[in-house]
């Protein structure tokens, strides 16, 4: 796996984490412990999709370069077969 | 409002097309217990939700439904990439490949269209809820009839991933059902609809 793979590979498994989280909370609005984990894996989240933007492309549009040229539509596709393969 | 973001939910990599394999998958992009429905069912429901907690569940596994859909036809594109006339032909996709080339369409394995009469918005919430809990049973068996015909590692890993969701998801739609019953009148013995039905007896 190389630095491209790995970071994309983190940030999957950082946001599943929250995605899972989130719908508990739904149902479980005053659990401590998830609350905790949802804020410490939101702040993860926002610095590793930022991070990811910065070196190689521009996961949502509001992180896409705007300097030279619309960089949003020059990104893989997630479709292409460019992510990784998790570890299970 | 929603907003994109460029990778998939869970990653899909196949290396091996398989076109036979295609043609049963699909059945989860568009059949009776596919994820457009499923994305559809529950983001229509959430306007007849009188409670705002059960309402966000609703858009939160909608949304999150609609990343599978995305995962699901990911799979059919790698299964049918860069398949030869001659495998078009041999695995009978070729019925499917007159219509809609490699291009994916939502259809059940059988080849009938997705139809909106595959989900129900009823507007009343404890039907709503039932049906969501049996919709994600349904996907569930759905899986796991899938998992069944398939060897590759590539294909059963994120349909392993799809196939856990939907216990996630019953399991969360359950404890919604409890939230929504616990606030309906106790004279409101044989369910009434709470989010029509004004009767002060009832609810």
């Amino acid at each position: 796996m190389n630095g491209q793979e790995q970071l994309l590979n983190n940030i999957n498994i950082v946001d599943f984490t929250m995605v899972d989280l989130a719908l508990f909370l739904d149902t479980h609005p005053k659990d401590r412990r998830a609350l905790d984990y949802y804020a410490h894996y939101s702040q993860i989240k926002r610095q590793l999709c930022r991070e990811f933007s910065k070196k190689y492309y521009p996961l949502t549009m509001a992180e896409a370069d705007c300097e030279k040229s619309w960089s949003w539509g020059e990104a893989p596709l997630p479709w292409e077969g460019g992510c990784v393969h998790v570890e299970l | 409002m929603w907003s994109y973001e460029k990778r998939l939910q869970f990653p899909v990599n196949i290396k091996e097309p398989n076109a036979k394999l295609a043609q049963i998958i699909i059945s989860q992009y568009g059949g009776p217990d596919g994820e457009m429905g499923a994305s559809m069912r529950y983001l229509s429901q959430r306007y007849a939700m009188p409670y705002r907690d059960v309402a966000g569940l609703l858009t939160d596994i909608g949304t999150e439904e609609l990343a599978h859909l995305e995962m699901v036809a990911t799979i059919i594109h790698q299964l049918t990439r860069n398949l030869s006339m001659e495998e078009i032909e041999k695995s009978g996709f070729d019925k499917y490949y007159v219509d809609h080339t490699l291009g994916i369409w939502p259809q059940a394995a059988g080849g009938v269209p997705f139809n909106a009469c595959e989900f129900q918005s009823k507007g009343d919430i404890i039907t709503d809820l039932s049906e969501d809990m049996a919709a994600e049973q349904k996907a569930r068996s759905t899986y796991d009839n899938i998992l069944r015909m398939i060897k590759d590692p590539d294909v059963c890993e994120p349909i392993k991933f799809l196939r856990e969701r939907e216990i996630v998801h019953y399991q969360r739609f359950g404890e919604a059902l409890r939230l929504t019953a616990d606030r309906l009148n106790e004279k409101n013995f044989y369910a009434f609809n709470p989010g029509f039905d004004r009767c002060e007896d009832c609810n």
